[in-house]
C-alpha cells in the first residue's frame, strides 16, 4: 500500500485530526511539518485545488480535507477502534456535528480574536455560547455519561470538536472571557479534561500558551 | 429497510440542496413524500422542530426521525439502501469523491451568490470567480460522470446546481458552453437520467425567483 505520511502545521486544529485517528489506530506515520508562509512543492503538489493542510499521504496518493482523511482512515484500517459509528442513523448525527462546529462553532470562535470592536466581540462571543450549549446538550444525547461524543472511546465528534480545544483554551486567555463553564457546561468540562489528556491526543494538542504567541503575531493589529 | 418505508422529504422547489436528496431517493427507488416549504410566508412547525438549529431544507425524516444537511442526508440514504450504490468500493476513490462534494458544498452555491446578488464590478467580479470555481470542477470530471463511466455521488451533489445556470448566464451574459464545454456536455448528460428530469425545475423559473429577490433587494 505504501508508507503514510501527514504534512501538517502544529497550531492548525484540522492538522492534529488525522494524527489523533492514526493513533487511536496505532498506525506509523511520517509527520511532515508545514510552513504555512512558504509553501513547499509538496504540499503544492498534493492539494493543488486548495493548497491547505492537512493531506494525508497514503504511498503517492494525497487525500485531502481533514474531516474526509478521517472517514478514509476508519475505513482503511479496520482493526482497533472505529471512529464513525457503524448504524446509518447514528452515523448522519455525528457527521451533523463535525460539520456545526466547522462551518459555524469555528468561525466564531475565531470571529472573538478578530473583533475590531467590543459589540463585534460580543456577538461572537454569544454565538460561541450558544454553540457550547448545543454542544453540551449534544455531548448527553450522543455518548454516555462522562465519557465521550463516541461513547466510551474517542469517536468522529470528539475529533472534530477537540481538536479546537487549544484554540477554545487561547481564546479564553486572549479574550478574557470563560467559554467552557462548570456553571454552563459542566459535561463538557469534564469532555475537554479527558480528551486532552488523552493517549492519543495529548502529543498533538498544542500548547496553549504557544497559540497565544501564535496569535498574537497572527491577529497585531497594524501601527 | 425497505423502498416502502415511511419517508418524508421536507422541500422548496428552488433548493439545490433539496434537489439533491429527490435525486438520490429516485436513484434508489425509494418511494417518499415531499412537503414544501414556503420559505417565505414562514417555515413549518415540522421544520423548525426538525432542525432547530439550521431550520432549513432539506430534512428527511425517515420514520419520523430527522436527518439535516444535504451531502449528510445522501450519503444516509446511500448507507440505508446500498443499491445501486453511489460511492465507489475503493476507499480512495471514496475520499476522492468525499474531497469533490466537499468542493462543491464550499464553492458553488455560494460562487452563483457572487453574481445574483451583486450588480456592476461586484457582479463581474462575481462572474470571473464563479467561471474559475467551474473550471476547477471541469477538471475533476473522470469520463461522462464524475464517478467514472456511472451517476454516483458527486454527480448527485453537483448536478442540481446546473438549474441555476441559466439565471447566472442572464445575470453575468456568458455561457458556461462557451467557458466549461465539458461540464456542459455533463448536464446534459445528467438532465437524460430519469432521476434528475424529475427533480429539477425549469430553469426559466429559477431565473424568474432569482429576478424577484433582485428586484425586492433594489438590484433592479
Amino acid at each position: 500500500m505504501g508508507e503514510l505520511k501527514v504534512i501538517g502545521a502544529w497550531a492548525s486544529p484540522f492538522a492534529i485530526r488525522p494524527r489523533i485517528a492514526l493513533t487511536l489506530k496505532s498506525i506509523d506515520y511520517e509527520y511532515i511539518e508545514e510552513n504555512l508562509r512558504a509553501k513547499s512543492d509538496l504540499l503544492l503538489k498534493s492539494n493543488p485545488v486548495h493548497k491547505k493542510v492537512p493531506v494525508l499521504l497514503h504511498g503517492d496518493r494525497p487525500i485531502c480535507e481533514s474531516l474526509v482523511i478521517l472517514q478514509y482512515i476508519d475505513e482503511q484500517w479496520t482493526t482497533g477502534p472505529s471512529i464513525l459509528p457503524s448504524d446509518p442513523y447514528d452515523r448522519a448525527i455525528a457527521r451533523f456535528w463535525a460539520a456545526y462546529v466547522d462551518d459555524k462553532f469555528f468561525p466564531a470562535l475565531a470571529g472573538i480574536l478578530k473583533a475590531q470592536n467590543e459589540e463585534a466581540k460580543a456577538e461572537a462571543l454569544g454565538q460561541v455560547k450558544a454553540g457550547l450549549e448545543l454542544l453540551e446538550k449534544a455531548l448527553k444525547d450522543c455518548g454516555k455519561e462522562g465519557a465521550f461524543y463516541g461513547g466510551e472511546g474517542i469517536g468522529y465528534v470528539d475529533i472534530a470538536f477537540g481538536s479546537y480545544l487549544g484554540w477554545v483554551r487561547a481564546v479564553e486567555s486572549m479574550g478574557e472571557v470563560k467559554l467552557l463553564d462548570e456553571d454552563k457546561t459542566p459535561g463538557l468540562v469534564g469532555w475537554a479534561e479527558r480528551f486532552c489528556s488523552h493517549e492519543a491526543v495529548k502529543d498533538v494538542m498544542p500548547e496553549t500558551e504557544k497559540l497565544i504567541e501564535f496569535a498574537k503575531k497572527l491577529f497585531s493589529k497594524p501601527t | 429497510m425497505s423502498k416502502n418505508d415511511e419517508v418524508i422529504l421536507l422541500d422548496f422547489w428552488a433548493s439545490p440542496f433539496a434537489m439533491r436528496v429527490k435525486i438520490a431517493l429516485a436513484e434508489k427507488g425509494i418511494k417518499f413524500e415531499a412537503r414544501e416549504e414556503d420559505i417565505m410566508a414562514g417555515k413549518s412547525e415540522l421544520l423548525l422542530n426538525s432542525n432547530p438549529l439550521h431550520k432549513k431544507v432539506p430534512v428527511l425524516l425517515h420514520y419520523g426521525k430527522p436527518i439535516c444537511e444535504s451531502a449528510i442526508i445522501v450519503s444516509y440514504i446511500d448507507e440505508v439502501w446500498p443499491f445501486p450504490a453511489m460511492l465507489p468500493t475503493c476507499y480512495y476513490a471514496r475520499a476522492q469523491a468525499r474531497f469533490w462534494a466537499d468542493f462543491v458544498d464550499k464553492k458553488l452555491f455560494d460562487g452563483g451568490c457572487g453574481i445574483w446578488r451583486n450588480n456592476g464590478d461586484a457582479l463581474e467580479l462575481g462572474k470571473k470567480e464563479f467561471i474559475e470555481i467551474l473550471q476547477v470542477l471541469e477538471g475533476a470530471l473522470g469520463g461522462d460522470f464524475f464517478g467514472g463511466d456511472n451517476f454516483g455521488f458527486v454527480d448527485t451533489i453537483a448536478i442540481p446546481h446546473a438549474s441555476w445556470f441559466y439565471a447566472y448566464e442572464q445575470f453575468g451574459g456568458f455561457k458556461v458552453e462557451d467557458v466549461c464545454p465539458k461540464l456542459s456536455a455533463w448536464i446534459k448528460r445528467c438532465l437524460k437520467r430519469d432521476s434528475v428530469a424529475k427533480s429539477l425545475p425549469d430553469p426559466s423559473k429559477v431565473y424568474e425567483f432569482l429576478c424577484m429577490f433582485r428586484k425586492m433587494n433594489g438590484l433592479d
